[in-house]
């Protein structure tokens, strides 16, 4: 568990460095601190006097020190478009985008699973040619099409479900802004979250179900079955468990995925979430709000990453017992 | 079919539907076993031992399919069975052992569960007794502090030992009769002769009977009462093992035995029959055996020859029944 834990932390260490780097890089070359500070109008002799009380002409190397310590207490800079700390900016939009990625990873497992599974044990059926027909197709679809096409479908044509922003959404104690209390902001939430959730999920239809096929050709399946245990057991326990090995480092890496394809679905539902914010703070060069939507999406991937290896090793006898040692 | 009659396998006929055509891996094999013996099914890689094995409990896989014969099985045609019946008799009252035991047990569940499942599979058992029962089959293949066994994975043990579990979970429902395909030809050579002599042992004292698969004449002549010669589908030569290791009849078997190690006479190299076993798809007219056989008659590649009795034996070939005539 140690050295698992050493592993880890360096992984994650690095991640970071190469983010805050990046992140550096951008602020150094775009970005304009005094206009975050001190607005648009401010003549020529005040800039260079803040520049200088800023530190901006100090060597690179120091800036970047200089940097990286604000970044771990926190101080990513002023969004000037907020007029707010670029941080508190993100973390306020980081629920709707955190909801919206968990209904999608609903979606695609509650869907997936049983497809893939179905499609795995019965390959001839008329049922599984339909649905890896479909997931051909849902592969090759993008995702900007699919979310106007649904859009179209059931908030244009059939008039069913809104096609723009979060609904009513509740206020948690602790400052989380959910939008899955209301009915009003579930109905909100399916549009949005399907569109996310077509990104992976006949990709996970297609691996679940070759992954599983290729578990069933496998000796000990052919030992389940001469132990005369009931089909069921043999599916979901001997195959499936199996099966997940593969599904699980996939999974992680779509997840990944899924967050930066939030961008896209939070635009086109004018979803108020991370990353709507982030492609606001593109056009406009907001440089520490671009800054603190790298280092929140960064430090969400490593959080995932090591979760995702958490579940793994406790599927994986094997990666536990190295761990115990 | 005598009371003390197991198993009957009668014109068993597999075929695979391959995408070039239909072609018979197992044609017409008859044999029985009777209550508590060992047989052996002896053969080159290829011969359709496995499928044979397989074919009584009904286990082949696909494209394959039993085209024909029967499996008599304590008075029932078990390939006539419906899947459910037939999954009541698998692990129950005919268990298998399989070649590999590092591919057998599934990595990602305990001992335990493997075992336990199979009890529950079959009897109507709360935990604790299916445990128990577990336990001693465990204590039964000389495997110690089994209580603890039961909670680790696979990987935490050696070859030999994965075996010995395997061994184990066959004997969950003390079954009538255990197909052991190849159980020793993946471990280690010193770890062979221990699974050979575990088996023995049980089968002896608990009276079971084995069909042990092997291509290995000497690990079969060892351990079985009679043994059946397998060769591109069919049997050539059944009959008692001593009698067969003594004076074997058919040309094929005594070219398996010219090419055991120890019954070489010292000419340094190994006496291998010439030329490979057919596959599936190109077994040649007539005999099979005849276009590596050292006795080949002009009938040979015409005819192909049936099982006739030759003394204490059975044997399929041209040369030993027209000699027999004479
Ligand atoms: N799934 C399969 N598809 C096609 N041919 C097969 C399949 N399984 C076995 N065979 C063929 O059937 C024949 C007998 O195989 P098998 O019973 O495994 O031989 P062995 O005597 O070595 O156990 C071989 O020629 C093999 O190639
Ligand atoms: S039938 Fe002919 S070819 Fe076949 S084994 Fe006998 S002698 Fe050899
Ligand atoms: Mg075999």
């Amino acid at each position: 568990m140690f050295a698992f834990f050493i592993r880890r932390a360096g992984q994650a260490a690095l991640v970071m460095v190469v983010i805050s780097l990046v992140c550096f890089a951008v602020q150094h070359k775009i970005g304009d601190p005094i206009r975050d500070l001190a607005g648009e109008s401010v003549s020529e002799a005040e800039r260079q006097l803040l520049r200088e009380k800023l530190g901006l002409s100090d060597p690179l190397p120091k800036q970047y020190i200089r940097f990286v310590t604000n970044a771990a207490r926190g101080d990513l800079g002023i969004s000037y478009m907020f007029g707010k700390p670029a941080l508190d900016v993100i973390l306020q939009k980081f629920p709707a985008t955190a909801e919206l990625v968990f209904c999608a990873v609903i979606w695609v497992l509650v869907l997936s699973l049983p497809m893939g599974i179905y499609a795995a044990i019965r390959p001839k059926s008329v049922l599984t040619r339909i649905i890896m027909g479909v997931s051909i197709v849902g592969v090759s679809i993008p995702v900007f099409l699919i979310a106007i096409i649904l859009i179209w479908i059931f908030s244009v044509y059939l008039g069913w479900l809104p096609s723009f922003g979060r609904g009513d959404t509740i206020v948690l104690p602790g400052g989380w802004t959910t939008g899955l209390a209301t009915w009003d902001g579930i109905r909100h939430m399916v549009l949005p979250s399907i569109s996310l959730a077509s990104l992976t999920l006949p990709l996970f239809v297609r691996l679940i179900r070759s992954e599983m096929m290729e578990v069933l050709q496998s000796e000990f399946v052919k030992f389940a079955y001469a132990k005369g245990l009931p089909l069921w057991r043999i599916y979901l326990v001997h195959a499936f468990k199996n099966t997940l090995l593969p599904v699980i480092t996939v999974g992680g890496v779509r997840i990944g995925t899924m967050l930066a394809f939030t961008i896209l679905t939070e635009t086109v539902f004018q979803w108020q979430g991370m990353g709507f914010i982030f492609l606001q703070a593109v056009e406009r060069a907001d440089t520490s709000l671009l800054v603190a939507y790298l280092v929140v999406v960064g430090l969400i991937f490593v959080g995932v990453n090591t979760v995702v290896d958490l579940v793994y090793g406790l599927v994986n006898p094997m990666v536990r017992v190295t761990g115990r040692k | 079919m005598t009371p003390e009659t197991l198993l009957q396998v009668k014109d068993l006929e597999v075929t695979f539907a391959l995408r070039s055509g239909k072609y018979q891996a197992v044609k017409g094999v008859t044999f029985d076993v009777a209550k508590g013996e060992r047989l052996g099914l002896v053969g080159e890689s290829g011969a359709g031992k496995s499928i044979t094995g397989f074919s009584i409990i009904n286990l082949i896989s696909q494209p394959g399919y039993i085209s024909g014969g029967q499996v008599l099985f304590e008075g029932r045609d078990l390939s006539k069975l419906s899947p459910e019946e037939m999954r009541s008799i698998r692990g129950d009252r005919v268990a298998m052992i399989f070649q590999d035991p590092m591919m057998t047990l599934n990595p990602v569940l305990t001992i335990g569960q493997q075992m336990l499942e199979t009890v529950r599979a079959h009897r109507n058992v709360s935990g604790d007794e299916a445990r128990a029962i577990a336990m001693d089959k465990l204590a039964k293949v000389h495997i110690s502090s089994p209580e603890r066994r039961l909670k680790q994975y696979p990987h935490e043990f050696s070859g030999g030992m994965r075996q010995r579990i395997v061994i184990a979970i066959s004997l969950l429902s003390d079954p009538a009769l255990i197909i052991a395909d190849e159980p020793s030809t993946a471990l280690d050579v010193t770890i062979q002769a221990e699974i050979m002599e575990l088996l023995l042992e049980l089968c002896e004292s608990d009276r079971m009977g084995l069909i042990l698969i092997s291509h290995d004449l000497g690990v079969v002549s060892q351990v079985t009462q009679r043994m059946a010669i397998m060769y591109a589908g069919y049997i050539v030569e059944v009959g008692p093992t001593a009698e067969i290791i003594t004076n074997p009849s058919h040309p094929y078997t005594q070219g398996l035995l010219a090419a055991l190690p120890g019954l070489q006479k010292r000419r340094g190299r190994l006496n291998q029959i010439p030329g490979v076993m057919p596959g599936l798809t190109s077994i040649p007219p007539g005999c099979p055996f005849h276009p590596r056989c050292q006795s080949v008659m002009p009938v040979c590649s015409e005819k192909i020859p049936a099982l006739c009795d030759h003394g204490a034996v059975r044997v399929a070939c041209h040369a030993v029944t027209q000699e027999a005539r004479s």
